[in-house]
């Protein structure tokens, strides 16, 4: 497969050693009573490094000192498994959800300082469709593009036109949402980002529920987005094959870190062995998965005692 | 400059059409409000018509007890329905899980402000009139020398200051999603106690008159009882405005700059996310 052209001009997004750390409910009274202690949190930074918790909490670091940089017109695929901090990552890019440590900068603009200016600049899909259930697509839609500034009359007809390429029926435009099929949500969330035409798109498992179909829709559609409205995209995904087909470069996040860095024919050379040829998903199990026995725990075990 | 002030507009208004929408939708929950509404509204006014059977007291003015009472419910009505539609607009989003999406986009909460608070102004005012013309219908009441610009003028400058509260609660369901919109019910209930909702303030404990000077609501209904009933009015019904419109003045900024904190700390600890 012949690997993508990068432009490595100008960086749309650069991240800078971010770190994003949450209080979270803490083990229970009795456990800490009997000296169960974690020597480590949740993500493997050892409990002396964090922050103070506050009283009957504990710290978990989320994004734990995440650097890299998107280029513009680029798709940058994150990778990672259930609670690797993808979306934490996405909240942060999307300023709702500030750093604890670390800079975030969207073409120049700081996410912290120039906070409105680069709201301006991007839009998001996350994975759940969040709408008001009783309007119809129309009325969310309007009253989403209305908040950017387009006027009511161009998000319509916008709206029209980007929901009947993605297959969504004239007659759905004006009923209530919840009379509609998760996977047609999904579709009007995806209009609803698109319509504001955003230089930075950031996309968090945008195709989860839809049919095959509609994922190659919703995929046409970004790889459109990108050629024609010079749009930065940032996606988030778990499935591979979407990633392989649609992203520039990947990096694969693994508890809160970034664990590997490059295009998806890069990655997979990492993984290459016994002239197999390996899939995003072999990287991705490689690179993520956890051994059964760490090495730490097998240090101080010594079989010949056991077997004796 | 003009294009800056329509996309400001723009922003303002999408909250407008959004909430008119909303209520378009719910049409059924809004006709089971407003008839709830009116028989409360309704059971009020007539503790007033049943006065002089309660105490046995034939001299007691029942049409003058009637108007004091629908003064008060009406009043009330009309700031608590402001009070709850500014109070609500986080804790809907949270229930609808649109949140982020509102915070994400490039809406000064000011702007926000101003969509929300057009939009209250004109719902409770129309509910209020609904109300205020069918519980009017079973009485026979009279005002001739009622003052009624000076009474819709009180009316929008004290609903300024509710506005304000309204910020300041809907701060509840921001920082606590499961209980908060719940929480904004104990404001209501202090403004309901001290204001003299249906009561003169002066039977009220020292310390709790006390209290009522600090609220917004008793002036309004000062004015109000002033405006409508000049017969029994200790002075003139605008001279209540000033107090009024001090308080607007304080407690709108006072509000959104509350709000806003409110919103860093939800975007610091990652509050944002959880949906009520």
């Amino acid at each position: 497969m012949m690997e993508k052209h990068i432009s490595t001009q100008e960086p749309a997004l650069i991240v800078n050693n971010v770190v994003k750390r949450f209080n979270v409910a803490s083990e229970p009274w009795w456990r800490r009573l009997v000296g169960v202690q974690k020597s480590v949190n949740g993500h493997g930074t050892p409990a002396s490094a964090q922050p103070k918790a506050r009283r009957g909490k504990e710290v978990v670091t989320a994004v734990d000192h995440v650097s890299f940089t998107v280029y513009r017109r680029e798709i940058f695929g994150v990778l990672g498994p259930n609670g690797s901090g993808k979306s934490t990552l996405i909240r942060l890019l999307s300023t709702l959800l500030l750093p604890d440590e670390g800079t975030i900068t969207v073409f120049g603009l700081d996410v912290e300082r120039d906070e409105m200016a680069v709201k301006r600049l991007i839009n998001r899909v996350s994975v759940e469709a969040a709408f008001f259930k009783k309007l119809s697509p129309k009325e969310n839609l309007l009253y989403g593009a209305r908040l950017y500034g387009v006027s009511g009359r161009e998000a319509d007809r916008k709206a029209r036109e980007i929901l009947g390429r993605l297959g969504l029926r004239e007659s759905s435009y004006t009923s209530p949402m919840e009379d509609m099929s998760r996977g047609m949500q999904q579709k009007v969330a995806i209009a609803r980002a698109f319509l504001t035409q955003p230089v930075l798109l950031l996309l968090d498992e945008p195709t989860t529920g839809l049919d095959p179909r509609s994922k190659l829709e919703v995929q046409a559609f970004v790889n459109e987005l990108r050629d024609t409205h010079d749009a930065t995209i940032l996606i988030t995904t778990h499935d591979m094959s979407e990633a392989d087909a649609l992203c520039d470069r990947i990096a694969i996040l693994d508890d809160g870190k970034i664990v590997a860095l490059d295009t998806p024919a890069g990655l997979k050379r990492l993984v290459q062995h016994n002239g197999h040829e390996p899939t995003l998903e072999d990287v991705f199990m490689a690179l993520t998965g956890k051994e059964l026995v760490e090495k730490d725990d097998v240090t101080d075990f010594e079989p010949e005692k056991v077997l004796s | 400059m003009i294009k800056g002030l329509q996309l400001e507009m723009r922003q303002s208004y999408a909250f407008v059409a959004r909430n008119f929408n909303l209520v378009k939708r719910y049409w059924g929950w809004e006709v089971v409000w407003l008839a709830y509404s009116i028989a409360n509204s309704l059971s009020v006014t007539f503790i007033g018509a049943g006065a002089a059977e309660i105490t046995g007291e034939t001299q007691i003015d029942t049409n003058f007890l009637i108007t004091y009472l629908l003064i008060g419910t009406l009043v009330w009505r009309f700031l608590a329905s402001i009070f709850n539609n500014i109070s609500e607009m986080i804790a809907w989003e949270r229930w609808e899980g649109t949140i982020e999406y509102t915070f994400m986009a490039p809406v000064r909460r000011f702007n926000q402000m101003i969509g929300q608070t057009i939009f209250a102004i004109v719902y409770s005012l129309v509910f209020t009139v609904l109300i205020g013309v069918v519980v009017a219908a079973f009485f026979d009441l009279s005002f001739a020398d009622a003052d009624f610009v000076a009474a819709t003028v009180i009316l929008l400058v004290g609903s300024l200051s509710f506005v304000g509260i309204g910020v300041v609660a809907s701060i509840l369901p921001l920082l606590y999603p499961e209980r908060g919109a719940q929480m904004t019910n104990i404001v209501q209930a202090f403004f309901l106690l001290v204001s003299g909702i249906y009561y003169p303030v002066s039977v009220l404990p020292g310390w709790l008159q006390t209290l009522a000077k600090i609220s917004p609501a008793t002036y309004v209904l000062e004015g109000m009882r002033a405006a409508l009933l000049p017969a029994t009015a200790t002075a003139d019904p605008l001279s209540y405005v000033w107090p009024l419109l001090i308080m607007g003045v304080v407690m709108l900024p006072l509000g959104i700059y509350l709000f806003q904190r409110a919103e860093r700390y939800t975007k610091r600890t990652g509050k944002l996310k959880r949906n009520g």
